[in-house]
């Protein structure tokens, strides 16, 4: 490095330094999501839904004017890791949320616990901090992964299946989205499998279900993998012939855009849908579609949330920051509109307590392909972890 | 004082001076920036071993970099659960972690060695890749260490009886010391008549072994020599993260060490430390300096790095570090 | 398992390899000819199949969609080495794996801006929408679809290089680089050519891929890796390897996931045997690979 170079470097890392602003009237918020890559869709669906809140908010969260510090964890833990050293040692952030993958929330917690630098998860909802690692510092406002597989379990346990097939990455998640399933399923199962992480082609799993003839099928796909599957179930000729059951994250609306007609009448899960009919999910699905010209997901109604949660601790604790346990306090019993009505707080482990519906893939009047609420599978329903928690 | 030594020092003292600077401006976080960049340099420069010096481009040599990190991870898990591992009690000594994690990583490279270097030119590149496929699988595979999840550490390994290490800065200048140390030997390596029978294989191996050496058994050698650095760098980048995980091992990491040695310039021993500062910058603050431009813009940055990268290697043909260092000797 | 099981398993392979033989065939050729190793060839797969849903918009009539798009793809694939590649013919392997990879980066952003970071809808045609039945068989019909094409352009190509003056020169051209610069030909045409050509392939692959599977960013880099695996197992510059390598990572993948789980159960407790069958199946064909360059390290059918 020559000595110019060496100006040149010294002087960015001063632009970049900043001065250190204060916590006095303002809030900043490290949004650390997925921005580029496959799974950008999950992020940016996050990004989008948090930021329409803070606009719908006025931007302030709290009655503190906000600043969202952006950045793109490329969906790898390690990167997230170091975006987290930085928003908290550098840009000095007050919270931190955003995050959609499991693997990288769990990377994360142990810098922000260290920091007491809360964490607000609009996604990531990982048994282990549901359970024995749960953490004062992290807070889901989304749901417990586990959740969202037994409602459908229950669902598909009621209807009488008695043969199903099961299907999954094979990664954690996917092992535990079955075991979730299973939790509430108590019939036969005609075939468990466990495909790579990323597969495109379902062919030979497709071929093997057929020979298995399953009185249903349930599979836990979440973003192009499950584009892929529900096209290829459809072409093979399955569609109509075996019901075919999942979680809302396997037909939510980034996967309906792109898979059309193949996912019509399928049953599926979630806390939210967008036809709730509740004033604040009105304005939230007709503002996001105005804006961003594409119905909201359910990874926007829980960035859209995330944003109501935190205006409302803040609220609560008359804009002080510095307490962490009044701030704490004041997300646990935080009150407000969430876009997916009434009966949501917080259990113990600090992840939600809430319902959770069931969906019918349906085509709305405009043609576009959406979900439907067909039936509520849970009332008040809390996760199977909670009771490792040590947190009252 | 030539050039190149002139340049060397510079980047010593920007090593040395680095956390001073970053604690008089109250900015703590460029100490980690800087250790990040540290240890990607160490993988780097282990890279080039072979790359640049022994003309073997891997294509999986981000697998040495995580198998020596899931050395890290597997001990954590063992002594954070207090169970032992093949009947011993799990430490987290690093003076006992470390080497055992560069130990791990040359055993590794054994074999794949043996049987990859039966190939040359591009079956080589798939055949390295092929392997690392194949531990990258196996990884995400390991559910006792998180399988995909990968582990989350709590705390780094330990000097015995001292918890210096889980001081930042601390760590930063145990790094800086690694990494010139590692720096020193691989200069004597490359001047050795090893090293020259290495350099004189990637001209012309034929000569060499008509010649009469067993430029095999050379090149086998440097391959492992070059996979124990990385995973002790894998070693290293577990504390530094405090993660370890599957990703490590994937073959865009491994792409990614191949840019760091191109772009800092290969068959040089500074040139990779340069090129892993310069990608890890620019992945750092190009995407805020286009936010600065037009807020949101940040997040299209690749659009700009890879018209960058082509250029790079279009005109700046020896690396950054042949255009900092002037004619080459 | 029972003989249609075995026989539908085995049209999958087939498909899968026909796939990865219109791929490889044109990433072959530019090694072959042009000795450049091109990563971005993956990117022309992905802008194969975003033009084609792209321009069902337009035409609303699949074939028109996929012939203008392959058609496009081909261009693009020329603007791409006139512009950026020709300049790294007589450079350093690495140095075109580089700049390659750059291209990746550029493509993969640029679709992000033009079509979204969400996978974008392309159905089959109506005609190929169902299943058809072959001897008792429901076999998907865009799958026996993709199988007939793909056969049907592997003999054109056949054709193509074994019986025309073009083809005489790419033959010449995969042995004996600098023969064919010595007898004065149009080198320079030829290898836009042949560039045009593979990119073309590839962007027929990613066309008919499409309907099949998710457009999104990133799609091409899966499929190239696989690519790399089939042209190294084949030999690097063959397009009969090319042939040879794609049938067979084809049916090994395919067969190694539809049998290997329930092999595992044979002598595993069934969770166990779930992972451990998934993760073997995934390294079956690095496996694979390993094994025949160990053996033949130049590839089955070395060129030259």
């Amino acid at each position: 490095m020559t000595a110019r170079t060496l100006i040149a470097a010294a002087s960015a890392l001063a632009l970049f330094a900043g001065p250190a602003l204060g916590a006095d009237g303002s809030l900043k918020i490290g949004m650390i999501t997925t921005l580029s890559g496959p799974g950008a869709g999950l992020g940016i669906d996050i990004r989008d839904g948090f930021q329409l809140a803070l606009q719908h908010l006025g931007g302030s969260l709290g009655g503190l004017k906000t600043e969202v510090v952006e950045a793109d964890d490329q969906q790898k833990p390690d990167v997230a890791v170091g975006l987290t050293n930085r928003m908290v040692e550098r840009d000095r952030v007050d919270l931190v949320t955003g995050v959609v993958w499991s693997n990288l929330a769990l990377a994360m917690m142990p810098t922000l616990a260290n920091a007491k630098t809360f964490f607000i998860s609009p996604n990531a909802g990982p048994s282990q901090l549901a359970g024995a690692q749960c953490n004062p510092y992290f807070f889901n406002v989304a749901w417990q992964n586990d959740t969202i597989h037994e409602a459908v379990g229950q669902h598909v346990q009621e209807r009488g299946f008695k043969k199903v097939y099961l299907m999954a990455p094979n990664y954690p998640a996917g092992k535990d989205a079955l075991a979730g399933f299973r939790r509430y399923y108590k019939g036969g199962v005609a075939g468990e499998v466990y495909t790579q992480v990323g597969q495109l082609d379902y062919a030979a799993e497709l071929a093997q279900i057929k020979a298995a003839q399953p009185d249903a099928v349930y599979v836990f796909y979440p973003g192009g993998m499950g584009i892929n599957f529900i096209k290829q179930f459809d072409q093979a000729g399955l569609k109509g012939n075996v019901p075919l059951f999942g979680p809302g994250f396997s037909f939510d609306q980034d996967i309906l855009a792109a898979v059309g007609d193949a996912a019509l009448g399928v049953r599926n899960s979630a806390q939210w849908s967008p036809d709730m009919d509740s004033a604040a999910n009105k304005r939230f699905v007709a503002d996001f579609k105005a804006k961003h010209n594409r119905l909201p997901s359910m990874y926007a109604s829980q960035g859209y949330d995330a944003a109501l949660l935190i205006d409302a601790a803040i609220k609560a604790t008359g804009g002080k920051l510095d307490d962490k346990d009044a701030l704490r306090a004041a997300f646990k019993t935080a009150k407000f509109d969430s876009v997916r009505g009434e009966g949501f707080r917080f259990n113990n482990n600090h992840y939600p307590i809430q319902n959770v519906y069931l969906r019918e893939v349906v085509k709305g009047a405009d043609g576009t392909v959406t979900n439907k609420t067909v039936g509520t599978a849970f009332t008040n329903h809390a996760d199977a972890f909670a009771k490792d928690c040590a947190m009252k | 004082m030539t050039r190149p030594r002139f340049a060397l020092l510079v980047m010593l003292a920007v090593g040395l001076l680095l956390p001073v600077v970053a604690a008089w401006m109250g900015e703590p976080f460029y100490v980690r920036l800087g250790t990040r960049i540290l240890v990607f340099a160490l993988a780097a420069v282990s890279l080039d071993l072979i790359l640049g010096y022994g003309g073997m481009v891997s294509f999986g040599h981000a697998a040495f970099v995580g198998v020596g990190a899931y050395v890290v991870g597997v001990l954590f898990v063992h002594a954070s659960e207090y169970t032992p591992i093949l009947g011993l009690t799990a430490t987290q000594n690093a003076l006992i972690v470390w080497p055992l994690a560069a130990a791990v990583a040359a055993l590794a490279a054994v074999p794949i060695g043996l049987i990859s270097l039966r190939t040359t030119g591009v079956p080589f590149i798939m055949i390295t890749l092929a392997f690392a496929q194949m531990l990258f699988y196996l990884m995400t595979g390991l559910k006792a260490y998180g399988g995909d999840d990968g582990v989350a550490l709590w705390n780094r390994n330990e000097l015995p009886d001292s918890p210096a290490l889980a001081d930042n800065t601390v760590f930063y200048y145990v790094t800086l010391g690694i990494l010139v140390a590692v720096l020193v030997a691989a200069h004597r390596m490359v001047r050795s008549r090893f090293g020259r029978v290495l350099r004189g294989a990637k001209d012309n191996e034929r000569r060499m072994r008509a010649l009469g050496f067993p430029v095999t058994r050379y090149k086998l050698a440097a391959f492992v020599i070059a996979a124990a650095i990385a995973g002790l760098a894998g070693a290293l980048l577990a504390n530094a993260t405090l993660f370890v995980g599957p990703q490590y091992l994937h073959w865009s990491r491994s792409g990614d060490l191949i840019v760091m040695v191109v772009l800092g310039g290969m068959g040089t021993l500074a040139g990779p430390v340069v090129g892993a500062a310069a990608l890890l910058l620019l992945e750092e603050f190009v995407p805020e300096l286009m936010n600065l431009a037009k807020p949101g813009l940040g997040e299209h940055w690749k659009i700009v790095l890879g018209p960058v990268l082509l250029l790079l290697v279009l005109y700046a043909r020896r690396g950054l570090w042949g255009w900092i260092a002037g004619s080459r000797r | 398992m029972d003989t249609l099981l075995i026989a539908e398993q085995a049209l999958n392979g087939l498909q899968f390899g026909v796939m990865l033989f219109l791929m490889a065939a044109g990433l072959t050729l530019v090694f072959g000819i042009m000795d450049l190793i091109n990563l971005a060839h993956g990117s022309f797969y992905m802008v194969g199949a975003y033009l084609t849903a792209a321009f069902v918009g337009v035409f609303d009539h699949f074939l028109l969609a996929l012939l203008a798009a392959v058609a496009l793809t081909a261009l693009v694939g020329l603007a791409v080495e006139w512009t950026a590649l020709r300049s790294f013919y007589r450079r350093d392997h690495l140095d075109q794996v580089l700049a390659t990879f750059g291209l990746i980066l550029f493509f993969n952003e640029l679709a992000r801006i033009i079509w979204g970071p969400v996978p974008i809808f392309l159905n089959p045609p109506a005609a190929l929408a169902g299943t058809v039945n072959l001897f008792g068989l429901q076999y998907p019909a865009i799958r026996l679809a993709i199988l007939g094409v793909g056969v049907a352009v592997a003999l054109l190509l056949w054709l193509l290089i074994a019986r025309t003056r073009v083809g005489m020169l790419i033959r010449a051209g995969a042995t004996n680089r600098e023969m064919v610069m010595a007898l004065g030909v149009d080198v320079r045409l030829l290898f836009s050519l042949v560039f045009a050509l593979g990119a073309g392939l590839a962007g027929l692959a990613g066309a008919m891929a499409g309907p099949v599977l998710a457009v999104q960013v990133g799609m091409g880099e899966q499929i190239l890796i696989l690519t790399f695996v089939v042209i190294v197992i084949g030999g690097i510059g063959s397009v009969r390897g090319a042939l040879a390598g794609a049938l067979l990572v084809g049916m090994v993948d395919t067969l190694g996931r539809a049998t290997l789980p329930a092999l595992f159960r044979l002598f595993l407790d069934p969770a166990a045997a779930n992972g451990a069958g998934g993760a073997a199946a995934s390294m079956a064909i690095y496996v694979l690979m390993a094994l025949v360059l160990a053996i033949r390290p130049r590839g089955l059918f070395p060129a030259g």
